[in-house]
């Protein structure tokens, strides 16, 4: 009876789902690739995925003790941000780069333009091309003990052969959380599965890559060309993870087809013209400053207002 | 002297003291103003090019403005912007001949800059805004205080952006391999990497950035001591955007909050059962349809 009588405003039904829900899982679906990468690469791996989110859930913290600001830490989203730069770093790098990107990511990316919800760009992979034009040689250092060739894709570009099988696997060097197409699938499998992410972004992204890579990469319908662009290098990861995060892209139904064939064919233009073999993280921050101008032209009309036109009709 | 005579820092308007410490940090035209960003971004990517830079451009302000506030009487109205670029223009090349002479080094370094400082937005905003309508002393006076802020400006920017992307400080090295530093110090010095972005445009935006807001953060403790700075960037594109102390803000908002409450109170208490009046049924004017 009482339960009845309670007067309260609305919303009065609330989903369970929360930002630290939703963050949360997004870190569980990171873990297989993550777990892979660690077996791939060894306990420097380990070491380095650590330390990057040690660095920016500790940034964030001190940021807002010092500016007196609510501690949002228990979010997750920090830990999905380090988790995430962690994994778009080789295992080589120094212990340093990971906290220096750690640090940018969440005070310049983040924090000074007001938190989460307000980023203009993925801090993660803002991070990313920040150390990436900050330290090239470092970034792109991937032998390893285990691996001493080139990335699959620079081989590729070089026009070498590259086997498949290992690059769908991940025994391949690369990043730490790229390496493993499976891995990935079965992190964003989860999200899929839990509505989290749905398939509109990810989904345009890999098929206009595709449909890009047919048209202008200069192998045709060649099947293993396709599949090894497709597995190798950041695209899967970059395709699930970033380019969906809620944050930095648009909201819009047709806006997310849009942004999703803006990256795909951003990151062929990259990949296939580019100098370096790689594009995605470029690809999907330019992707990530064009969000607001896509949203601009792809709002709905609202329900029961007629467009301007109709209007000046009635009124001739 | 009354409130209007007032100029920045308490000093009287248009006075050479005046004029000098409004360019250099009242209304400094990089960090308050900012205008002239272009050459501010571009050359900023050491603390030697800054000086060379901003010295070129306050000798070219300095002498521009003063011609022009001599010839303010001559210049027909139609016709100054052509006029101007006329007098700076031949000042410009003075300096572009005297840099490839003297410091031909430098003059390689800056390159293009040098030239395009006859469209430098400093030097037609003050000869626009200031020179054109002033005496001689005066617009002197402001061409070499608007040049000095701009120069320090720049300079600080390059040293931080050398510093940061080189690990070199007016071309010594500082930080990183082969650093000057002796001892245990200069071995940990050694040990730093330099963050190349700094170097690269996009370090230009973030120096900026953080020097801007450094900028803000004195005009704010300025005003919470209570001096005025209402002269603050007259004009510039931040001149209408007041900081304020956020506790006061808070304090305002609650005491408007608290007085509109008292107001809702009073006005209930106010309102009687009979003062309610019940709206009279508008007449259905019949046949108003059928016309249309």
């Amino acid at each position: 009876m009482s339960d009845m009588m309670k007067v309260s405003s609305n919303p009065h039904v609330r989903s369970g789902v929360t930002t630290s829900n939703i963050m949360m899982w997004v870190v569980i679906a990171l873990l297989p690739a993550a777990g892979f990468g660690i077996y791939n690469f060894g306990i420097d791996a380990l070491i380095i995925l650590l330390l990057s989110v040690f660095s920016t859930v500790a940034t964030e913290f001190c940021y807002e003790k010092i500016l007196d600001k609510k501690i949002t830490i228990g979010d997750f989203s920090a830990v999905v941000t380090g988790l995430l730069l962690g994994m778009n770093l080789p295992c080589t790098a120094p212990w340093w780069l990971p906290i220096i990107g750690g640090i940018f990511a969440i005070l310049v990316v983040k924090m000074l333009f007001g938190g989460l919800g307000q980023n203009f760009m993925n801090p993660a992979l803002g991070a990313r091309c920040f150390l990436l034009i900050s330290f090239p040689a470092l970034m792109t250092n991937f032998v390893t003990d285990t691996y001493t060739s080139a990335t699959p894709l620079a081989a590729l570009k070089a026009g070498e052969e590259v086997s498949v099988i290992d690059m769908i696997i991940g025994k391949i060097p690369g990043t730490i959380g790229e390496t493993s197409m499976i891995a990935i699938v079965i992190g964003a499998c989860i999200l899929i599965m839990l509505g989290i992410i749905d398939l509109k972004i990810p989904g345009t992204y890999i098929v206009s890559f595709v449909i890009f890579i047919i048209l202008f990469g200069g192998h045709g319908l060649n099947g293993a060309y396709i599949s090894a662009q497709l597995a190798g290098g950041g695209l899967m990861l970059g395709a699930f993870f970033m380019a969906t995060d809620y944050v930095t892209s648009p909201i819009t139904t047709k806006g997310k087809y849009i942004y999703g064939v803006f990256l795909g064919v951003l990151t062929g233009i990259f990949r296939v013209f580019g100098v370096s073999a790689e594009g995605v993280s470029y690809a999907i921050i330019i992707g990530n400053l064009i969000v607001p101008l896509i949203e601009k032209y792809t709002i709905p009309r609202a329900f029961g207002i007629r467009p301007v036109e109709k209007k000046e009709e009635k009124k001739a | 002297m009354s409130e209007e005579n007032k100029g920045a820092l308490g000093f009287k308007q248009d006075t050479p003291m005046e004029r000098f410490l409004n360019g250099l940090i009242v209304e400094n035209p990089t960090l308050v103003l900012m205008i002239g960003m272009c050459p501010t971004l571009a050359v900023t990517t050491s603390a030697i090019n800054g000086v060379t830079m901003g010295l070129a451009t306050t000798f070219v302000l300095a002498l521009s403005n003063a011609v022009i506030s001599l010839l303010r009487k001559v210049i027909p109205d139609t016709v100054r912007i052509p006029a101007f670029i006329v007098v700076i223009a031949s000042f410009v090349t003075l300096v572009q001949l005297v840099m490839q002479a003297y410091v031909p080094v430098m003059y390689q370094a800056l390159g293009v800059y040098i030239p395009l400082i006859v469209v430098n937005c400093i030097i037609f905003g003050r000869a626009e805004a200031y020179a054109s309508k002033h005496e001689i002393v005066p617009s002197f006076f402001d061409g070499i205080g608007m040049g000095l802020g701009f120069t320090c400006a720049i300079t600080v920017i390059g040293l931080f952006r050398e510093l940061i992307g080189g690990g070199t400080m007016f071309d010594v090295q500082v930080f990183g391999e082969g650093s000057v530093v002796p001892g245990p110090v200069g071995y940990f010095f050694s040990q730093y990497q330099p963050i190349r972005i700094f170097i690269q445009q996009a370090g230009a935006f973030i120096v900026l950035a953080v020097l801007i807001a450094i900028m803000n953060q004195v005009k704010f403790n300025m005003e919470k001591k209570g001096k005025d700075t209402s002269k603050f960037g007259v004009g510039g594109c931040c001149s209408d955007i007041e900081i304020k102390d956020p506790k006061k803000v808070k304090e305002e908002l609650l005491a408007k909050e608290r007085a509109e409450k008292a107001q809702i109170g009073v006005k209930q208490e106010q309102i009687k059962p009979s003062d309610i009046k019940v709206p009279e049924k508008e007449p259905v004017k019949v046949g108003e349809e059928d016309k249309k």
